[in-house]
């Protein structure tokens, strides 16, 4: 061994004690499974499929963190944290869907969501992670971004803030053809209105969202432009297109 | 009631690899000792061994940080190799599918003596 030797150290936030996330994570599965599927729910693009982190997308890495400063609360940052997995759904825009029972480790999420052209694109999540001050998924295969997303909330100069960070790739080449035209600007209003959305349940004075993008991986995985056959978009638009015939098949046979 | 800590030592091993050791926790807060190490590999550094024995707390900011990581290495050519994980942290590589990436090793000998072989 040569004589290289450094060390560096740095101090997170937070002074607990020895600390453990053994529960905090999710089992790993071979595939994704719904057990429930709520009401109105379309369960496509979700049962069986694996999850996608960002080393399983197609297009360029990015890193974007939304982070908004809620001016006034006096709450703990867990607080915070217990209230937004409490109501997780209802901070999303309107002809979003996000269905499930509760943000825990390893509970999979059913998605609806509005896209181009009014199709409901059917994809879904798995919570990997979820302690007192955060919460992370990562997406189904098929779904509009490989990666995962955490959510958070800190003190910083005596403000509480909340934030979402996504280390996502489009998960093939029609999502990321979709991305400068359609993809970044859904994802941006997504987020943001769910900070403020999450800002106004705490009736806190909210500040702009803040939006910072980091290409983090310029070249796009060309080994996953397979991922195209999985596309929840696609997949969903068949699966809307075909509706009358499903429709006249249920007929037929329950005449018979 | 103890500061969380990430503690980062590099051991050069030869001129193409050296041995990461990480010690404490591995967070979104752990950014500044990691890349620190991992600046000590130089380009002429073909393989970086991630040494978790002394692992002890990682959330998925951590998880992001060794894809950050990883991305990195590969812009330059490395291979990333992580030994010393208990079962735990081994399910959550299988998890977060980064054990498609990263290749895991029981010990740092066996994941040196991959390199060579």
């Amino acid at each position: 061994m040569t004589d290289l030797k450094d060390e560096q150290q740095a101090t997170a936030a937070g002074t607990e004690g020895r600390r453990t996330d053994a529960t905090f994570w999710a089992a790993p599965e071979a595939a994704l499974t719904v057990r429930d599927v709520p009401t109105g729910a379309t369960n496509l693009n979700v049962d069986g499929r694996r999850l996608v982190g960002p080393l399983q997308g197609f297009g360029q890495l990015w890193q974007k963190t939304y982070r908004i400063r809620l001016v006034g609360l006096t709450t703990a940052p867990g607080d915070v944290v217990r209230e937004w997995k409490a109501n997780y759904a209802r901070f999303w825009p309107k002809g979003n869907r996000f269905y499930t029972p509760a943000i825990t480790p390893g509970a999979v999420a059913l998605i609806n969501a509005e896209s181009v052209g009014r199709v409901q694109v059917a994809t879904g999540i798995r919570v990997i992670y979820a302690d007192a001050e955060s919460f992370a998924f990562m997406n189904a295969a098929g779904h509009p971004a490989a990666g995962m997303a955490t959510f958070s909330a800190d003190r910083q100069d005596d403000v509480i803030c909340a934030q979402v960070q996504v280390l996502i790739r489009a998960n093939d080449p029609f999502y990321d053809l979709m991305l400068p035209i359609y993809g970044q600007r859904a994802e941006d209003a997504i987020w943001t209105y769910t900070l403020r959305a999450l800002a106004a349940h705490f009736g806190a004075t909210a500040t702009d969202v803040s939006i910072d993008r980091v290409v983090v991986d310029r070249h796009r995985n060309w080994s996953q432009a397979k991922n195209i056959w999985q596309n929840a978009a696609i997949r969903s638009g068949l699966y809307m297109v075909f509706a009358p015939l499903r429709w006249l098949r249920r007929t037929v046979r329950g005449s018979r | 009631m103890t500061a969380a800590t990430t503690t980062t030592a590099a051991d050069r091993i030869d001129e193409r690899t050296i041995v990461i050791r990480v010690r404490g926790d591995v967070t979104a807060a752990s950014e500044q000792p990691l890349m620190a190490a991992y600046a000590q590999a130089g380009e002429k550094t073909r393989a970086i061994v991630l040494d978790f024995t002394g692992l002890d707390y990682m959330n998925s900011g951590g998880i992001g940080l060794l894809v950050t990581l990883l991305v990195r290495a590969n812009r330059q050519k490395q291979k990333l190799l992580a030994c010393g994980l208990n079962d735990h942290y081994r399910q959550i590589f299988e998890l977060t599918r980064l054990d498609e990436a990263i290749t895991i090793h029981d010990s740092e000998a066996d994941a040196l003596a991959a390199l060579k072989a």
